[in-house]
């Protein structure tokens, strides 16, 4: 396998007392794009910055392509960063805003001087230059807009220009903190494509910092789960959906919120839920406390009681197009379970009846206390076991 | 009504502080004999302008006076922009220690003190607290955005900071001009030499010149050298009010 184009080793973060940032381990593949996703607050940015070398950590180090960069500054490590408020130089046009970075670099500081541009070698140079901010322009199709200031400039034309900014520099990775969060709805959606198309033409290592879900999943070859300083579990979008490693993925991951109902292994192994069995073959001992994490669409609600079924109170339907929210209360449960499906289903069902819901067994999740998941023994062996 | 009596108010303050102004206009158009009457009328009867006017022109080089000033006052703006601003942009965004410095000299009660009032105009530490409030506005994001693209933190400060702290920058400049222009006793223990003499000391040669008396001439003089601080004011008032607003200093 190839080296890996960032290699993150060990990170640890503290700002004063608080400790941001601990023990990240994180391998980004050439050319792979991979989101962090948590809440505010996980240090997702922080560890972006760290990459950018805008930040130093406290330990580990920074390896890009083998190369350990940690001590480096951030102009000589050729990462570009794309931030949640753009951070357009607002002085400067949009083709000012986009030259910069490559006159940085390109020309020397006597070469910069005013006036410089008259002798011929500097001229060739700032006619590359040129041409190359024409070139990305007409990819982000921002052409109409080089002579203008970022304040004459709509969001999404802004959030265009910072991304030229970025890809003119022709970089190593793109660094993207939250880039879409100051868009509007529409807008976002339609960006998140362009962002994926952009990267699958250049080709570029992307870390993309988002704390939406939505746009983890849909965007990145890999998801980076962080909660608390930590990174859970970093894998494909559909793993870490239906298979995640740690309790706090799943109801991280997933909208509405996967159901958690606490249960107790029963003698005869299965597992109870205010004393009515949900599930079977846990491998954990008798008297266990475990949750069950059941999806909304993996909940079913039936008017005939069952082995497996527990018994609800339908509390209210909330209808929203495409499919239909059950929002149910269990006796001995504090928390409302929610179940997915379609309009035509709920239609059926009367709010204030008492209904039985059962869990889809193959996609039934099994945490232990401590919030790693605990293996399942099914009879079909289909499913892989997950232990921690 | 309220806006009546408001506008009566302001009024009567603007007279208040333009009547010395009036009057000395009014003493550089008349002839001494007039000055010295009795009655006190603001429009003269025998007009002298073109006599206190010209003896303000020629018994001392009134050109090569301004010139001083100007040269001084843009001298000093410059150089107090060029020492403060890299300052500013350090205390307001960059880590390091000592930076509590700054803020133990705040909490110890130091500004409270003489020295405060000293210490502003010999290093313009007011500069520098000026700009760092202005900078502070600025996003650290657009930094951080500088440094991942090359620059150099002196290339942040001249191409990113200045140009967007212009307004910061040009209210400092009136500060420090008018404070500058009006400057009488650093140039009184300095210079001896007429043709080194800035506006006010210009008009202490001008006196000593003349004898002490010819009022008419003397206003026509002060007239002189007050006039481009009043226009450069004018001028510059807008950026000037809104550098105010924009650092949080509004009064």
């Amino acid at each position: 396998m190839s080296e890996p184009a960032i290699h993150l080793r060990g990170i640890a973060k503290s700002f004063g007392q608080t400790r941001v940032l601990e023990g990240i381990d994180l391998a980004v593949a050439p050319g792979e794009f991979i989101a962090l996703v948590g809440p505010s607050g996980c240090g997702k940015s922080t560890l972006l910055r760290i990459a950018a070398g805008l930040e130093a950590p406290d330990e580990g180090q920074v390896m890009l392509a083998g190369r350990d960069v940690t001590a480096m500054r951030a102009a000589d490590r050729d990462m570009a960063m794309v931030f949640q408020s753009y951070a357009l130089y607002p002085h400067l046009s949009a083709r000012q805003n986009m030259a910069l970075p490559l006159v940085m670099r390109r020309l020397s500081s006597t070469e910069r001087l005013p006036f410089a541009g008259l002798l011929p070698g500097v001229r060739d140079k700032l006619a590359t230059i040129r041409a190359e901010i024409e070139a990305a322009a007409g990819m982000l199709k921002i052409t109409p807009l080089l002579e203008r200031k970022p304040a004459h400039m709509s969001g999404g034309q802004r959030q265009r220009v910072a991304l030229g900014r970025a890809l003119v520099r022709h970089p190593s990775a793109f660094l993207m903190d939250e880039p879409l969060s100051n868009l509007d709805a529409a807008l976002r959606v339609h960006m998140r494509s362009e962002i994926v198309d952009l990267h699958r033409r250049a080709g570029v290592v992307t870390l993309y910092v988002t704390h939406d879900q939505e746009e983890a999943l849909g965007m990145a070859d890999r998801v980076a789960v962080m909660l608390g300083g930590r990174i859970l579990q970093v894998a494909s979008p559909d793993t870490i959906y239906r298979d995640p490693a740690h309790i706090e993925v799943a109801s991280f991951i997933g909208s509405p919120r996967i159901n958690l109902l606490p249960a107790v292994i029963a003698a005869d192994g299965q597992a109870r839920v205010a004393g009515h069995a949900m599930a079977g073959h846990i491998a954990a001992p008798t008297g266990d406390e475990v949750r069950l994490g059941i999806r909304p669409e993996h909940l079913s609600l039936s008017p005939q009681p069952g082995p497996r079924r527990l018994p609800v109170r339908l509390d209210r339907i909330e209808f929203l197009g495409a499919e239909a929210l059950v929002h149910c209360r269990a006796v001995g449960i504090t928390d409302v379970l929610i179940a997915r499906m379609a309009p035509s289903a709920a239609e059926a069902l009367r709010p204030h009846t008492t209904l039985h819901a059962e869990a889809d067994d193959a996609r039934l999740l099994v945490f232990a206390r401590g919030g790693t998941r605990v293996a399942r023994v099914l009879a079909s062996r289909r499913t892989a076991i997950h232990a921690e | 009504m309220t806006r009546i009596l408001r506008l009566a108010v302001l009024s009567a303050g603007a007279v208040l502080v333009l009547f010395p102004f009036l009057f000395m206009l009014s003493t550089s158009l008349k002839p001494q004999s007039e000055v010295f009457s009795a009655g006190l009328s603001l429009i003269p009867s025998h007009w002298a302008i073109v006599e206190n006017y010209g003896k303000a022109f020629t018994r001392i080089p009134m050109a090569r006076i301004l010139l001083n000033g100007v040269v001084v006052c843009a001298s000093i703006v410059a150089f107090q922009i060029v020492f403060a601003l890299p300052a500013a942009y350090a205390l307001a965004k960059l880590r390091f220690r000592g930076r509590e410095l700054y803020a133990a000299a705040r909490i110890t009660g130091l500004l409270n003190t003489l020295a405060v009032l000293v210490v502003p105009f010999t290093l313009s530490v007011f500069a520098i607290f000026l700009f760092r409030q202005f900078i502070k506005a600025i996003p650290d994001d657009l930094i951080l955005a500088a440094r991942s693209d090359g620059l150099s933190e002196a290339a942040i400060v001249w191409r990113i900071i200045l140009p967007n702290a212009w307004p910061a920058a040009s209210a400092f400049a009136i500060f420090s001009v008018v404070a500058h222009w009006n400057d009488l006793y650093w140039p009184l223990i300095a210079i001896s030499k007429t043709q080194l003499a800035t506006p006010p000391l210009g008009l202490l040669f001008f006196r000593a010149a003349e004898a002490g008396d010819d009022y008419g001439a003397l206003m026509a003089a002060t007239v002189v050298i007050t006039m481009p601080l009043i226009l450069f004011f004018l001028f510059a008032q807008r950026l000037f009010i809104e550098g105010m607003t924009m650092t949080g200093l509004k009064g």
